[in-house]
């Protein structure tokens, strides 16, 4: 009887969790919500801008461009971000917006993918990104992602590091209280790649995801490790339905 | 080439004060900022900027190592007559790029 | 391997962390630019007719949006030649000297500017007729909890 009234009350509880559910765009200042907002003054843009125009450059072997398969972003790009990651089925694992974009380079342009992180691969991960912005995130229904997402939920309650934390003491059970000046956000990766004032440039969820666990003083995984996937696969399934907003914009 | 971003009516009536904004990339590189190995990244910003219309002088600016990264500049032109707006950054390391836009200014 | 200091250095602070700061900022490094961009013979600032605008809580120092105008018809005779801004206690003082044309039509411009710390912004305006007029703003930039370097 009390398991099923402890059931119960967390049936009528989730919804409500789900509701709670903010963006970190929520908790900033109004000039930087100001700053996201307004097209002309995204420094974002810039590298959206910049995603256009390698999506129209031929490359590789190949020399062909992204245009050529794809055609027009806005109408076959619609969307797809919002879904990443996923899996790639000849590479049988998961992959991420950066890593699918880097696998489409190699197997079809015969290029040489740009390094992640790098200003080209920031550019045409957020142009294509940016043709979601506004769409509900939607990760795919698929065993092997559950799999993956199994796996990143485990990391992300994983203490680590010198300091012994996990991402859900700060990102759940703290989110929402200040650390210093901050208020500790949720930890949803609505708006990435993502202009971060504090880098001055744009920079992936993976950059974000290393930068705290070095500050929580553990090693981080190198760019493109499964795991750093896994926490990503993780991450988008929890903010799943929260609209994307690439490029945004954080402090 | 750096990436911009402009905001230029392209039509404006005789007398009308338009409004201009301008994004540009550029790290903004302060000259004081030790990197990963305690070295300082030598200084590399855009110094100067100015917007013409027709060659006579809109707006212009010395910029410092205190202006953000990636340069926003907002300020007016006063629209007189048809003609072409230029604009120009130039800055440490040979950094150097100019925009037009032209602008159609009716009675 | 990396050695110690790279490492260290590397480190991200969690609850940072106090910039280092250059000698020259201060107050007086502040007057002294003023004077710099002023000229010996010009008057002494009035406060009046310059509106300097920055939000008075950020985040983030690294992009605090900055706006200035400036009362004046800006006519060919009667105009705001230039205006420059300085902060009191950022590495340098100087942050931007604007010049404006005929063509203006308006003295208002606005950009992004970097602030080291908490301190004062001030704003001075050049008119044509040699006078000097200024305004300044307070702005407190907050602690940063999770910093990468």
């Amino acid at each position: 009887m009390r398991r099923a009234a402890a059931l119960l009350l967390l049936l009528v509880a989730a919804p409500a969790r789900a509701e709670e559910r903010r963006s970190g765009f929520a908790d900033m200042a109004p000039a930087t919500r100001a700053m996201q907002q307004d097209d002309m003054a995204n420094p974002g843009m810039l590298w959206v801008l910049e995603g256009g125009a390698l999506w129209q450059r031929p490359a590789g072997a190949a020399a062909r461009s992204c245009a050529d398969c794809h055609g027009d972003a806005a109408a076959s790009m619609r969307g797809v971000a919002a879904r990443y990651p996923a899996m790639d089925p000849g590479e049988g694992r998961a992959v991420d917006l950066a890593g699918r974009i880097a696998l489409c380079q190699a197997r079809h342009q015969g290029a040489e993918p740009a390094p992640r992180e790098s200003q080209a691969a920031l550019a045409l991960a957020a142009y294509v990104a940016h043709q979601s912005r506004g769409m509900p995130i939607a990760p795919p229904a698929d065993a092997g992602m559950d799999a993956v997402r199994a796996e990143g939920q485990a990391l992300y309650r994983a203490r680590r590091g010198q300091l012994d934390l996990s991402c859900a003491q700060c990102h759940d059970d703290n989110a929402g209280r200040r650390l210093a000046g901050s208020v500790i956000p949720q930890g949803h990766p609505t708006g990435y790649p993502l202009y971060r004032l504090e880098w001055q440039a744009l920079g992936s969820l993976q950059r974000r995801l290393r930068g705290c666990m070095t500050g929580v003083r553990a090693a981080p995984p190198a760019y493109g490790a499964a795991d750093l996937i896994a926490i990503e696969a993780y991450l988008m399934a929890r903010a799943a339905g929260m609209p994307l907003e690439t490029p945004a914009v954080r402090p | 080439m750096a990436r911009v971003l402009l905001q230029v009516p392209a039509t404006a009536r005789r007398g009308e004060v338009i409004e201009i904004r301008a994004l540009i990339q550029h790290p903004m590189e302060t000259g004081f900022r030790p990197d990963a190995s305690g070295v300082v990244a030598p200084r590399d910003i855009i110094r100067r900027f100015a917007c013409t219309w027709d060659g006579e002088t809109v707006f212009s600016a010395e910029l410092h190592p205190a202006i953000a990264a990636n340069p926003y500049l907002s300020f007016t032109a006063l629209a007189t007559a048809s003609g072409t707006l230029e604009f120009a950054w130039t800055g440490d390391n040979g950094f150097a790029q100019t925009e037009t836009r032209r602008v159609t200014v009716a009675e | 391997m990396a050695s110690r200091r790279a490492v260290l250095a590397a480190t991200p602070g969690l609850l940072a962390v106090a910039l280092a700061r250059p000698a020259g900022a201060s107050p007086e490094a502040m007057r002294q630019a003023m004077r710099e961009f002023l000229g010996p013979d010009a008057p002494v600032p009035r406060p009046g007719r310059v509106r300097l605008e920055l939000p008075p809580l950020v985040e983030n120092g690294n992009a605090v949006p900055l706006s200035v105008s400036v009362e004046s018809p800006m006519t060919a005779t009667d105009r705001v030649r230039s205006i420059a801004v300085f902060t009191e206690r950022n590495p340098l003082p100087g942050v931007i000297i604007a010049q404006l044309g005929p063509r203006a039509g308006a003295a208002r411009f606005a950009t992004r500017i970097r602030l080291a710390t908490s301190q004062q912004i001030v704003a001075v305006a050049v008119m044509g007729d040699g006078s000097v007029w200024s305004d300044s703003a307070q702005v407190v930039v907050t602690l940063a909890a999770c910093v990468e370097s």
